[in-house]
């Protein structure tokens, strides 16, 4: 496996909704690259025989019944939004490049 | 404290004869509870003997993000008010208490260490805030960590490093260096960590203080801001094993909200400690990890922690040495399923529904301007290897992959626990560093954390208790104590005994070999 290349830190970070300046871009690849060389070593071991492990704890799925119960209101779940309006979350314009 | 039955032998005697120090901030929670149970103290008088510490170190360690000391006194006045009105009130009642600032508090600034979340006021409580405010115990504040719980020094916290009161050019540890801290500089008896890879017993470990991950599942994690769901576990801080004890026993149990959650009973915490005390270690079989001791841990780490076993076999305990080759690739399974899941959880920063927002003409562009500005470093290359670790083409070869060592890992620990009740190994392979000395180096942060990552992978439960100091720098060395995984008790029943052996070898706890820290004017 190859190391990250600065290309690839930016698409990456394109993905993940992170600006980046030349000189982030400069120092954090840099740093990547050597972090995924490092970690890379997990396939050494992981054979087709080893099943994966997501969850620590053996689980079965937890349910309950389907009813409304209290819960934030309105005004509660938007008095910690940079901007709202009628009862809404306010964002800059979502469709379309161009004015 | 006359009167103190199972308590250890304290210097609360000497330190109430020396006028000079604020006394009741250096008292456990244990003494504490007691004393307000015979009437010697009120908790007003508690909380102010925090609050005045605080106001006189804390410039200067900076283990507080927010101080709360009108909310403070006003819990206790109330738990004042109920025990002078003859009510029954719980164990910990009127005992203060410092929370890592993850953990939501409705009304309370809660920041995860992030500039992303600056000001905000969140609208409800975790289920451990309300547990903590059902046990009537004042909340101090809000303590300071790496961002989002991103870090082994809290150097990465976007307000600013905590400092370690033991030498305060040096590092608490991280996560959860605030919380360590608080407790270590006597601002608080107790204080509430997270424990993702180490978290809360790194810090403890460096800190001369005490440090516990409960079973995952065993503390609710609902509105506990997320790092990395599968291996998240809030947990006590103390100074004392007994301290710690009944801080578990008063915040674990089920909770509906987290998913997550044990549906099981309370592990009897506080029992184990006292059977630990008193009938010491005879039967228990411990192993030594194997992979987890020699090459690669400070000489003087290494002599504590082969005191600390000689300990352990003075109490009567079988030990034994158990092999953990799977260790070795733990710390990078680790990176590749944290980041992966952190860079979905750390998603919901999006500049919306609350935090920063850096405004640009669109939403794209106002998202990635807000997260340029709202996030620091390591949280930018955390978020960036995790979208990498999840992204078509790579997935196989490094989240699956590290899964598959997850099982390696918890096959490990199965066949180390068909040979031992509990494992040990130092909490960390050197003493402090230096404050700025990795902090441009994150592989060598990371290696702080070589033996506690392992505990997470697999969901079990460990304790780091103080073991002395390296001859070399005097300063802490941690101990830590694995059990299997819902098999809490055994970690205090073996913690209680070894604590028991070590303040008796020293003739007090190792807190009153720190350094007297200098008081602001």
């Amino acid at each position: 496996m190859s190391s990250l290349s600065r290309n690839d830190v930016a698409r990456l970070a394109a993905l993940a909704r992170i600006d980046m300046t030349d000189e982030d871009l400069d120092r954090l690849s840099g740093q990547l690259s050597a972090i995924v060389d490092a970690v890379a070593t997990v396939a050494e071991v992981a054979t087709d025989d080893i099943p994966a492990t997501s969850h620590p704890i053996p689980m079965s799925n937890v349910h309950r019944a389907d009813e409304v119960r209290p819960s934030l209101t309105q005004e509660q779940a938007l008095a910690a939004a940079p901007e709202a309006e009628d009862g809404r979350f306010r964002v800059p314009r979502i469709l379309g490049e161009e004015a | 404290m006359s009167g103190a039955t199972a308590h250890e032998p304290t210097r609360m005697a000497d330190l109430m004869a020396d006028k000079n120090a604020n006394y009741w901030s250096r008292a456990t929670a244990a003494e504490m509870a007691e004393a307000m149970r015979n009437g010697a103290v009120t908790s007003v008088e508690l909380t102010q003997a925090c609050l005045d510490q605080i106001a006189a170190v804390d410039g200067t360690v900076h283990a507080f993000l927010h101080v709360d000391a009108e909310g403070a006194l006003a819990t206790a006045r109330e738990v004042d008010a109920a025990r002078a009105a003859g009510e029954d009130l719980p164990p910990l009642a009127g005992v203060p208490i410092a929370i890592k600032d993850l953990v939501v508090t409705e009304g309370m600034p809660t920041t995860a260490g992030s500039r992303i979340l600056e000001g905000w006021l969140p609208p409800y409580d975790a289920t451990l805030t309300r547990k903590i405010r059902e046990a009537r115990m004042p909340i101090l504040g809000k303590t300071n960590m790496d961002e989002f719980a991103m870090g082994s020094s809290t150097e990465y916290s976007g307000y600013g490093p905590t400092r370690n009161p033991w030498d305060l050019e040096r590092i608490p540890g991280g996560s959860g260096g605030g919380s360590a801290a608080a407790v270590a500089a006597w601002e608080a008896p107790l204080a509430i960590g997270s424990d993702t890879g180490g978290s809360i017993r790194q810090p403890a470990a460096v800190t001369g203080t005490i440090g516990v991950k409960p079973t995952y599942g065993g503390v609710s994690r609902y509105g506990a801001i997320a790092l990395a769901s599968s291996l998240d576990q809030l947990g006590p801080c103390a100074r004392t094993i007994e301290d710690a004890a009944l801080l578990h026993e008063a915040i674990g149990g089920h909770d509906p909200m987290d998913a997550t959650s044990l549906d099981e009973p309370v592990p009897a915490c506080v029992d184990a400690v006292y059977e630990g005390r008193k009938n010491g270690l005879a039967g228990v079989r411990v192993g030594i990890i194997t992979e987890l001791t020699g090459e690669g841990f400070q000489a003087g780490v290494t002599e504590r922690f082969n005191e600390a076993v000689d300990h352990l076999r003075a109490a009567g305990a079988d030990v034994v040495e158990v092999g953990c080759p799977s260790f070795t690739y733990a710390l990078a399974a680790y990176y590749l399923i944290l980041t992966s899941e952190a860079s979905s959880n750390l998603a919901k920063f999006d500049s919306v529904r609350f935090g920063l927002r850096v405004e640009k003409d669109t939403i794209e562009k106002t998202m990635g301007a807000t997260r340029q500005h709202g996030f620091g470093d390591e949280v930018k290359r955390r978020i960036i290897l995790g979208t990498y670790a999840l992204s078509a083409g790579y997935y196989d070869a490094y989240y699956g992959s590290a899964q598959k060592v997850r099982t390696l890992v918890q096959r490990d620990f199965a066949a180390a626990f068909a040979k031992a009740d509990v494992l040990v190994s130092p909490t960390a392979p050197t003493t402090p560093f230096k404050l700025g000395e990795r902090v441009d180096n994150p592989l060598a942060m990371y290696l702080n954390d070589i033996a506690t990552i392992p505990v997470n992978l697999a969901g079990v439960p460990a304790l780091s208790l103080p073991s002395g100091t390296a001859a070399e720098d005097g300063l802490p060395v941690g101990f830590q104590i694995i059990a299997p995984a819902h098999e809490d008790a055994r970690l205090y029943k073996v913690g209680g005994a070894l604590e028991h052996a070590l303040v008796q070898k020293w003739g007090g706890p190792l807190m009153s070999l720190a350094p007297e820290l200098e008081v602001a004017p």
